[in-house]
């Protein structure tokens, strides 16, 4: 089968059969979206919670805001129809502890948050979610059926 | 200032500090396990990201990476990232074994902490006494992952910069064994200024 591969700060689209994929998600967040009907998917790598924060902000797929509304304008342009389409969140883990209070090390909580806001400004409802934590995850939309697979190390691989 | 196009005069003197820095860590690692170490001139690159997750083998290759906050004159981040392979090694010359399959205990971690943290010293020593800065580091946090998760901590960090990393690497030897440690160094974007003008490589 067809292997599109998203990089950091980057995303893809494409129909069924096809599988998307990002690795060693660690405080970035993979925001999987799908079209059952159309079997078509979408996948973003963001690495921060809003475009409006930094002035370096000229790559859309590196922040969940920009991300998911390409992402979107992608995938209906290829043919999906938004009411149908549904999102899987995975990544956002904490990779360090440490005790000061340094804003950065939660970046992947925030990230988060900004990716599941952003989601229910567009009114795409979160069917499934593997979040948090403090370890890395690889991931692989399935276009065919919209399963994705979240693969870890030391804690196995899981289909949510 | 545009850090994409540092100039090679910066990258002399970026490598002349790691290379101070690798040796007072050469020395320091020699006297904790008693044997010679021997190391390479340190490789000091300006990557991209992407290229980053490359040279360390790939972003689901599992590494030990050792995160540091730096503070001081200058403010950012220090990350020392051992390939799995180099860790054990390490951990072996550590502990006098040989154990090429073991599993990460918590003293093992403690231990890769430790020798990071010697590392990263002796590295902002010798960028402190260069630049004459006053400059300090946070106590080690340690994780083993994937490449790819691990080094989206400074990527991120970095994101707010731009997409590039300044990657020095250095390869330690006692007798057969190898061991590569790469050190990413990570200042923030006012402290960058700071940094190269205390280094005299830009007037500003």
């Amino acid at each position: 089968m067809k292997v599109v591969k998203v990089g950091m700060a980057d995303l893809a689209v494409s129909k069924s059969p096809c599988i998307i994929t990002t690795l060693g998600l660690g405080s970035c967040v993979g925001i999987a979206l799908y079209d059952r009907i159309n079997k078509i998917g979408g996948l973003a790598h963001i690495m921060l919670p809003s475009s409006l924060d930094i002035k370096n902000n000229s790559n859309k797929a590196k922040f969940a805001d920009t991300a998911i509304e390409i992402l979107i304008d992608k995938m209906i342009k290829i043919g999906a129809n938004k009411n149908n389409i549904v999102a899987k969140l995975a990544g956002g883990s904490q990779m360090f502890k440490f005790s000061t209070q340094n804003e950065m090390l939660r970046i992947g909580d925030r990230n988060v948050i900004a990716s599941k806001k952003k989601l229910k400004e567009y009114g795409i409802p979160i069917v499934a979610e593997d979040t948090g934590g403090n370890y890395g995850r690889t991931i692989e939309l399935n276009c065919e059926d919209g399963t994705l697979m979240v693969r870890t190390i030391g804690r196995g691989c899981k289909y949510i | 200032m545009d850090i994409n196009n540092l100039n090679i005069m910066l990258l002399d003197v970026l490598k002349e500090i790691g290379n101070i820095g690798s040796g007072n860590a050469a020395t320091a690692l020699s006297s904790i396990i008693n044997k010679k170490i021997d190391m390479n001139v340190p490789q000091v690159k300006i990557l991209d990201f992407d290229e980053v997750a490359n040279v360390l083998g790939g972003a689901e290759k599992p590494v030990a990476g050792i995160y540091f906050e730096m503070n001081g004159d200058i403010k950012g981040n220090i990350m020392f990232i051992l390939d799995i392979d180099s860790a054990r090694c390490l951990l072996n010359l550590l502990f006098k074994n040989n154990n090429e399959s073991r599993e990460f205990t918590d003293m093992d971690m403690s231990a890769l902490s430790e020798v990071g943290n010697i590392l990263a010293a002796s590295y902002i020593n010798s960028l402190s006494m260069l630049s004459n800065m006053v400059l300090k580091i946070s106590v080690p946090s340690i994780a083993i992952d994937m490449a790819g998760a691990i080094l989206s901590v400074p990527a991120i960090q970095f994101g707010y910069i731009s997409d590039k990393v300044l990657f020095i690497e250095t390869q330690f030897k006692e007798g057969n064994n190898l061991v590569t440690g790469n050190l990413f160094l990570i200042p923030e974007l006012d402290s960058f200024e700071t940094m190269l003008k205390k280094l005299g490589v830009v007037e500003i």
